[in-house]
């Protein structure tokens, strides 16, 4: 098992946002986390990157317990993120912000050329616009560079949050067949979702979230068929 | 007033603009780059400089000089000037480091939110003045004429005198070395990011600790290097001399647009400019009241300086 977390519970102050948790993630495998706005699916995954803190439960990446890892040094031990938002430095050119991906690495200027070909293989687009700041690219470039940049720390489980947020439907479609992509690379992946029909599809096992409580999982085929879920997330109720 | 002096003394004034405007931007940049990684006003940092300034007198009281000596030769004063300036840099830089630790890193550490840092960093400027204040006897102390300040060459109406020169070069060259470590090295690709989007950098493992620490040794290090070549030209101090020079260095990094260090340059240059042209025609004291009113007008009308958007972006 590449990450397994047990019974998490992450609190803001007095109010709980994740309520005793469990799922996993096995090692080749896109899991998907489809929950409602405010479900707390930024949550969980902010805490599996240590920007915030468990009130209880565990988180073992690896079979190692990786809570005692300051969150900046998480990057190099395999888990890198994609955050809501995209999180792209605004006045760093795209090259920049994709080096960005590489500032935990030691070996980074002899791994640099090798990854950037990479990713713009994965990316054409992000090659063309290598020295225009980040700030001014469209949603749907950000969000490339977001990826793009979470791949360049090379992580063995690349965490995805709402990557369709706000895209157009083409750039949409575009996104999640790189995910594929990425996927036939041999990086696993958490992707957590609004978009129910695409992430379902896309995914190998998914997890429901309903404010802070896993509500129901299975294959992400079987529950893109299952009619509380069609009703609830895809607005085609039987 | 006298708006024909503008006229004659162009060069002149333009000259010693200038100059202020280096030691300016030296200063402005240390509450620039602190600003834009802690979205902090560090008004500690003006008594940074304040404490540069001690240990210069301090070097040159210990090299024995008693403020009666005749200047001396290029070479002797190349070697006693750099070793001024690097004891200032070290003592101006590990004091902000430590700053850093006493004063904000445990409020930063609690969460606290950003009004008790400015309470914490208002009441270690406090401190500071007072400290020194009864360190040094509340004097006025005179720091010895190491250079010969007779001019070098006239360019039009200005005298170019060999102080001055130092302080261009020097000031420059340090500006120039500041661009290559926030460009170039990793810390400074840090500092970058951590300004940028502090949340987004910790996920690609960038130590915010370490970054908010480096960027006050940088910031440190150029208030002493800045209270190094205040010496040289002014050649006194007092404990409140970070006063004035602070509110300066400050409107300036105000008015290029706070937390954009070519915002702080242009600032610093331009309030340089300002300062001398305006106390040219309004007569010295009004100097410190155009600050002011410059300081006041930005705040009012245009919060993000000059500069505003365009730079904004291109920001650290
Ligand atoms: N910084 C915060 N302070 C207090 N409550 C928060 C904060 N961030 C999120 N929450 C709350 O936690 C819950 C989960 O939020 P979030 O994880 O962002 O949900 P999602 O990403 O699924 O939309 C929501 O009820 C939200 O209001
Ligand atoms: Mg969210």
């Amino acid at each position: 098992m590449l990450l397994e977390v047990k019974d998490l519970k992450v609190s803001y102050g007095k109010i709980e946002a994740i309520k005793g948790i469990s799922l996993n993630v096995n090692k080749g495998e896109i899991v998907t986390l489809v929950g409602a706005n405010g479900a707390g699916k930024t949550t969980l995954l902010k805490t599996i990157s240590g920007i915030l803190k468990p009130s209880a439960g565990v988180i073992n990446f690896e079979g190692k317990d990786i809570q005692s890892i300051a969150p900046h040094n998480r990057v190099l031990e395999g888990v890198c993120q994609a955050p809501e938002g995209r999180g792209i430095f605004p006045g760093m050119t795209v090259l920049e912000n994709l080096e960005m991906g590489k500032y935990a690495r030691p070996n980074w200027k002899n791994e640099l050329a090798e990854d950037l070909d990479r990713i713009y293989i994965l990316f054409p687009r992000l090659k063309e616009r290598q020295s225009q700041f980040g700030g001014t690219l469209s949603g749907g470039e950000q969000q490339m560079l977001s990826i793009g940049r979470a791949l360049m720390s090379r992580p063995r489980l690349l965490l995805l949050d709402e990557p369709s947020m706000g895209l157009a439907p083409m750039f949409i479609q575009q996104i999640f067949s790189i995910i594929r992509e990425i996927q036939t690379q041999g990086v696993s992946i958490l992707l957590v979702e609004q978009n129910a029909a695409q992430a379902l599809s896309c995914a190998n096992r998914a997890y429901i979230l309903e404010t802070g409580n896993i509500v129901k999982e299975g294959a992400g085929k079987d529950l893109l068929n299952d009619d509380a879920i069609k009703k609830a997330y895809l607005g085609t109720g039987a | 007033m006298d708006f024909s002096i503008v006229v004659s003394e162009f060069a002149s004034l333009f000259l010693d603009g200038i100059v202020v405007g280096a030691i300016y931007a030296l200063v402005a940049l240390g509450y620039t780059l602190v600003y834009g990684v802690l979205r902090l006003i560090n008004f500690a940092h003006s008594e940074i400089f304040m404490l540069g300034t001690f240990a210069c007198l301090g070097v040159t009281m210990l090299l024995g000089y008693t403020g009666y000596e005749e200047p001396i030769g290029i070479g002797l004063f190349l070697v006693t000037f750099i070793l001024i300036t690097v004891v200032a840099a070290v003592a101006s830089g590990s004091a902000a480091m430590l700053l850093e630790v006493v004063a904000y890193r445990r409020l930063r550490r609690k969460g606290a939110n950003r009004l008790s840092s400015l309470i914490s960093a208002i009441g270690a400027s406090f401190f500071l003045v007072e400290l020194f204040r009864l360190l040094t006897d509340s004097k006025d102390w005179d720091f010895p004429r190491l250079l010969d300040k007779n001019s070098l060459f006239e360019v039009s109406s200005a005298y170019v005198t060999a102080d001055k020169l130092v302080v261009l070069i020097g000031a420059f060259g340090l500006m120039f070395a500041l661009d290559r470590i926030i460009q170039g090295t990793r810390l400074g690709r840090g500092i970058r990011a951590v300004s940028q989007d502090e949340k987004t950098a910790v996920l690609m493992g960038v130590d915010v600790d370490k970054v908010i620490a480096f960027t006050f040794l940088i910031g440190g290090v150029l208030a002493g290097v800045a209270s190094a070549f205040y010496m040289l030209f002014y050649e006194a101090t007092k404990f409140n001399v970070g006063f004035l020079l602070g509110i300066s260095a400050f409107t300036a990094a105000v008015l290029g647009g706070i937390g954009n260090i070519r915002g702080a340059l242009a600032g610093s240059f331009a309030l340089g400019l300002i300062q001398q042209f305006s106390s040219a025609i309004l007569g010295y004291n009004w100097r410190d009241v155009v600050t002011f009113l410059i300081l006041v007008l930005v705040l009012l009308f245009k919060p993000t300086g000059l500069f505003g958007e365009a730079i904004q972006r291109a920001r650290v």
